[in-house]
């Protein structure tokens, strides 16, 4: 099925193989996001940015993509100085913005508006993060940066490390990596642990999945550590807060016991789970992942609302 | 069939027969206040009859309730919702005296209205114009996922949208 028209609320709305079809574009497009080359694929398109809550990095990579496939953006950046302001609903937000512009990206505070906002709307809508919540384009530039770096998701031991209990999106990439077959192992505080339902929706995918709460015994033959943060408000006690965050901090020293091909990913902003030793060394994947977030949004962007991206490949 | 739905034992249960309304048997013994609340009941004119037996014996269940309501027939959000907490109920339509339809209850793939996401922070319960949507994710045991913010829950009864 064709992405054209198409609303990307969760990583469950996209097949294998459609999102297979954005990865594979997005690597036809690194040279246009690193502006070596030029395209005007969405020349003449206009897309909606409605960000009710910060994100700097998300929105000036949505920002980024279209522009440098030649659209052009509208963007509602700070919720306080809009009608929004005023009381008005999500609901008609949406409404008007899809009167205006082609393609509507939204990131919201509450979970489920970016389904909610695709109901409304007759443009298609991106999810960009709703609250702790679905964020599917995350996980596609995660899936990214492996597929570069391996060449293949099929098989990779992807050791995800830290809130494996409140991060959603680090739920969406465990679905995601489920469906391609990589093997996952879990390493989280007890008070942080991946939910039973997520359990439960890997173990019907049939994914490899075991749990190993020593970081050193994890990461040996892994391929992938993927790190996410862990936020001080899951704590009610700053004491219990200050253990835990500090035993899941990635030690440079174990980069001495992994594979020379071994990784390290991050959503980022990192705080102090990555020690900046580590940004030296070639096991450091987390800034192309934050740069493979271009390609990936202009691939997503291109196929929702032309059906191709127009680079060669 | 045992139970005041079908052959009305006045004597035994205490419950005379009804011209037209709606008998809901086979509900789990506990429930029937609950089943009772979906029914809003308050709301029936004054002259309707509303009887309740609880910790009935039951051939099939052991014990059960059952509920009979005059003058109203369900709402498949009211049905849906007694499925939800009462999977056991069978369903009885009364009229002119006469059982013109029993069925037990039966749960649809998507529930529309008849939960309120548990979920503080779903888009449903921040004033915005829509009605709550769950879909059954499993039946055995139930489980439901909200439509919106994508959070399961498998306890419904603190849940139902009253």
């Amino acid at each position: 099925m064709s992405l054209k028209g198409r609303d990307v609320i969760s990583i469950r709305d996209l097949s294998r193989s459609e999102i297979l079809e954005v990865l594979n574009a997005a690597r036809h497009l690194i040279p246009v996001a690193e502006g070596k080359k030029r395209l005007e694929t969405l020349d003449g398109r206009l897309l909606a940015l409605a960000f009710f809550e910060p994100s700097t990095r998300t929105r000036l990579s949505f920002e980024t993509a279209m522009q440098r496939m030649g659209g052009k953006v509208i963007t509602i950046a700070d919720p306080t100085v809009s009608s929004v302001a005023k009381g008005e609903t999500l609901s008609d937000t949406v409404r008007m913005l899809s009167c205006y512009a082609d393609a509507l990206v939204l990131r919201h505070p509450y979970e489920g508006a970016s389904r909610l906002a695709a109901q409304l709307s007759d443009k298609p809508v991106v999810n960009a993060g709703d609250g702790a919540g679905q964020h599917p384009t995350q996980t596609l530039l995660d899936l990214a940066t492996m597929l570069e770096r391996f060449g293949t998701l099929s098989g990779l031991r992807v050791v995800l490390m830290g809130d494996l209990r409140y991060g959603r999106t680090v739920h969406s990439l465990a679905h995601a990596l489920g469906v391609f077959g990589a093997e996952l192992v879990l390493a989280s505080p007890p008070s942080l642990r991946l939910p039973e339902e997520v359990h439960r929706d890997l173990d019907q995918m049939g994914a490899k999945v075991r749990e190993e709460e020593h970081l050193d015994r994890a990461v040996k033959d892994a391929d992938v550590l993927y790190v996410t943060r862990i936020q001080k408000e899951r704590f009610g006690d700053l004491a219990e807060y200050a253990r835990v965050s500090a035993s899941y901090r990635f030690d440079p020293a174990l980069l001495q016991k992994v594979k020379s091909t071994f990784i390290v990913m991050h959503p980022l902003p990192r705080v102090a789970e990555i020690p900046p030793e580590v940004d030296r060394t070639p096991h450091a994947a987390y800034f192309r992942q934050a740069f493979l977030a271009v390609p990936v949004r202009m691939a997503l962007l291109s196929l929702i609302l032309e059906g191709r991206t127009g680079a060669r490949g | 069939m045992p139970g005041a739905s079908s052959q009305p034992s006045g004597k035994e249960l205490r419950i005379t027969p009804i011209r037209n309304g709606t008998v809901i048997d086979h509900i789990p013994s506990g429930l029937a206040l609950e089943v009772l609340k979906v029914l809003k009941v308050e709301n029936l004119d004054r002259d309707s009859e509303v009887s309740v037996a609880l910790h009935v014996r039951s051939q099939r269940m052991g014990w059960k309730d059952i509920v009979k309501v005059e003058n109203m027939e369900l709402s498949p959000q009211k049905s849906n919702a007694i499925a939800l907490i009462a999977p056991t109920a069978t369903i009885s339509i009364i009229r002119d005296y006469k059982v013109r339809e029993k069925h037990p209850v039966s749960l649809p793939d998507r529930l529309v209205g008849v939960l309120k996401c548990p979920n503080p922070n779903c888009i449903t319960n921040h004033g915005e114009p829509v009605e709550s949507e769950f879909e059954v994710v499993r039946r055995r045991p139930l489980a439901v996922r909200c439509a919106y913010c994508e959070r399961s829950m498998e306890e419904f009864l603190p849940h139902l949208a009253r």
